[in-house]
């Protein structure tokens, strides 16, 4: 400390001195760009520099003189020698020569190319004319198989599906058919993963219902997609670890099934359909528990104190964080401690299950008020309801909650004819809540 | 058996003749300490937890007329069984990491007790790892505490007299044992271990393999800071949690009933249909 810097000699060993070193090299901005420029970038240089920073301040060299001219210029890419004209730069009165420069880019797919005979032999199929076939390679040839524009021009309606179909077999059958043995072509991917039609259609079907979900949707979705991670990672727990608890994951199969019969998703998980049912009532509580369970006696040594904020936290894994907070606040009140002052292995079961009970508790206390606020809405009374005394501070839930709740929850609902409601919702919400209704 | 010796001679590990029949026996014991082990030690003992009660924390004394600014108070770290039994049977070896501003801040203690002394004016959290023997568990596990020097009620002059003392109540959990380690602690008072199942056999304890540590008493019983350890009753806990139980049981009844009886009630004076689902 002191007496190290007054004899001079190093704070800290050499080796802790070179880490900062290395550091700030990459810190360092590359040249070639302004400071602000490059710290557009976030900071951090891309890991394929697109320009090279040194060309950006490159002036050309002096002794070229540029001008800017209007000429005529062909493409290749043209069939018809259509002349065209641009703004060409011009070198010291010499213009440029070459291709233009964008016919590269004009590639088109080789379609295939049936005769009659070959037609005859190979490619005849109850669905599709001759005609027909043939009118659909003439317009896969000139729109390079973009198949939605060759449905829109296609003169009979089919779906893309089918056309795909008939030309990646058309395509396959030829390929087959000129290849001098089979064996040749097995590679292909044309020949080893044929164009499965009913897959398509399933499969776009698919995508469009995940496009078309709504929020709520997309959330039970992930929701129903983490308990399944979850099913699968206990089963391997308890796989590994040997544990005869059948009942746990069979048990949840059976709720996460009936989470998932959402009308037509076939986007979610299957590995739930196949999980085998049991006929024991499901709860992802015991299955949230049991994992826990399971992953502690992997552990070879544990603290009684984790193991129980463990079991605590998969007990509340199914509660918001403000359910949370009011389990908490609830132990408070019965003058509990948060977390107990002599874990033992009865006294942290004993609080396991009090949080749990204090869990089925609030739900209840939930579901009353909301058949309160369903039951009192039907009566007129209840709008013009101020809210009177203040909250009753004691632990016991007070039935008259769910009447002054009303308004605002049914505020939410956007009904009219409730012109009450304003006025008295602030005044509401500046007492202090022990129950909201928004927390449900 | 007329095999001829020499063909023998190449499977002497085999004992499989008369001469050496009674062989087999003698090599399991004279093997029995190794072999339970390395069996005894891989094998594990499911279904049966063992739980080390602990208690860790800190004593810190003022030291009065003897302080100085650097160093006013003298405080002691310690880790002890519950009942204040020698951990060392479990424990082999307990690391304290100090704040850095201490010299070697790392204080490795190699025998019971687990305990460390110093002189400091600054609290900080202290990192306490504690290592078992390697047939208990090969992991460590980590505890921390935070040193109080200075007591709850500011008013008056610090006395040297009591100390600040500041202790938590854990336990460690040991949920499949090797038979080795159970076999070892099975009766000692501090550790718990629940009743075996009936007709449990036990390898005979083998001698205890790195007890190189003399036996000097490991235990805290007579402690001289044994006069403020804390006490930690589950009696009192419990009774609080059972009473809480009760409680909420009671209105989680009340709320059952009314939601039944709301469930009921038929509606009254329904408006005309579309009032509310809009």
């Amino acid at each position: 400390m002191d007496a190290k810097d007054i004899l001079g000699l190093p704070k800290n060993s050499l080796p802790q001195e070179k880490k900062p070193r290395p550091q700030k090299d990459s810190q360092r901005k590359p040249d070639g760009i302004s400071r602000e420029v490059y710290a557009l970038t976030g900071g951090l240089a891309p890991l394929m520099p697109a320009i090279d920073a040194s060309q950006l301040k490159k002036r050309p060299p002096t002794d070229e003189k540029i001008t800017w001219q209007w000429l005529p210029f062909t493409s290749s890419a043209r069939k018809d020698n259509l002349q065209l004209y641009h703004w060409t730069r011009v070198v010291n009165s010499v213009p440029p020569t070459g291709d233009y420069s964008f016919a590269k880019y004009n590639k088109s797919v080789d379609v295939v190319k049936y005769t009659d005979e070959e037609y005859e032999k190979y490619l005849t199929d109850p669905m599709w004319t001759k005609e027909e076939t043939d009118q659909l390679f003439d317009l896969c040839q000139r729109f390079d198989l973009r198949f939605i524009v060759i449905a829109d021009r296609f003169p009979s309606s089919r779906t893309v599906e089918e056309l795909k179909d008939r030309y990646y077999s058309v395509s396959r059958a030829m390929l087959i058919a000129r290849a001098p043995s089979p064996g040749d072509v097995s590679g292909h991917p044309l020949v080893k993963e044929p164009y499965n039609v009913s897959q398509e259609i399933e499969r776009k079907r698919a995508l469009c219902m995940v496009l078309s979900q709504t929020k709520h949707q997309e959330r039970k979705d992930a929701e129903v997609l983490a308990e399944a991670k979850r099913i699968a990672e206990s089963r391997m727990v308890t796989r590994v670890a040997e544990e005869s608890e059948l009942p746990v994951p069979s048990n949840a199969a059976p709720e996460s099934a009936e989470r998932t019969s959402v009308p037509g998703d076939t986007v979610s998980p299957s590995s739930n359909v196949q999980l085998p049912s049991a006929a024991v009532a499901p709860s992802t509580a015991t299955a949230d528990n049991a994992s826990t369970l399971a992953s502690l006696r992997m552990l070879r040594v544990y603290l009684r104190t984790y193991a129980l904020e463990q079991m605590v936290q998969a007990a509340s894994s199914s509660a918001g964080l403000r359910t949370i907070k009011r389990v908490e606040q609830t132990l408070q009140e019965l003058g509990v401690n948060l977390k107990p002052r002599v874990p033992t292995k009865l006294v942290c079961a004993e609080h396991l299950e009090l949080r749990k009970e204090i869990l089925t508790l609030l739900n209840l206390q939930k579901q009353l008020q909301y058949k309160e606020a369903e039951g009192s809405s039907f009566r007129d009374g209840s709008y013009a309801d101020t809210p009177g005394t203040p909250k009753d501070r004691t632990f016991v839930p007070d039935m008259s909650f769910g009447g002054e709740r009303v308004g605002k929850r049914d505020q939410k609902r956007k009904a009219p004819g409730r012109l009450s409601e304003a006025p008295s919702s602030p005044a509401q919400s500046k007492r202090p809540r022990k129950f909201k209704a928004s927390d449900l | 058996m007329s095999l001829p010796i020499s063909a023998r001679k190449q499977g002497e590990n085999q004992p499989d003749d008369a001469a050496s029949a009674a062989k087999p026996p003698r090599i399991k014991i004279g093997k029995s300490a190794e072999d339970s082990d390395k069996k005894g030690a891989n094998r594990r003992v499911k279904d049966v937890e063992i739980c080390v009660p602990i208690v860790y924390g800190t004593t810190a004394f003022y030291l009065g007329r003897k302080a100085s600014e650097s160093q006013s108070h003298k405080w002691t770290v310690y880790v002890r069984g519950a009942t204040n039994e020698d951990l060392g049977v479990v424990i082999k070896r307990v690391i304290f990491q100090l704040h850095p501003s201490f010299n070697n801040p790392t204080r490795v203690v190699e025998s019971p007790p687990f305990e460390l002394s110093e002189c400091g004016w600054g609290e900080f959290e202290i990192a306490i790892s504690l290592f078992f023997h390697s047939d208990v568990c090969d992991k460590h596990l980590d505890l921390y505490h935070h040193l109080k020097l200075y007591p709850e009620d500011e008013s008056g002059p610090q006395t040297t007299k009591k100390p600040v003392v500041v202790e938590s109540y854990n336990e460690i959990v040991y949920p499949d044992p090797s038979e080795n380690f159970l076999a070892r602690v099975q009766n000692h008072p501090a550790v718990i271990v629940p009743r075996l199942p009936a007709g449990f056999n036990l390898p005979d304890p083998a001698v205890s393999i790195e007890t190189n540590y003399e036996k000097e008493k490991g235990d805290t019983k007579d402690h001289p800071f044994s006069q403020w350890f804390m006490n930690f009753s589950e009696a009192d806990e419990l009774l609080k949690l059972a009473a809480a139980r009760q409680q909420v049981q009671a209105h989680i009844v009340k709320l059952r009933r009314q939601l039944s009886v709301m469930d009921g009630l038929p509606q009254l004076s329904k408006p005309p249909a579309g009032y509310e689902f809009s």
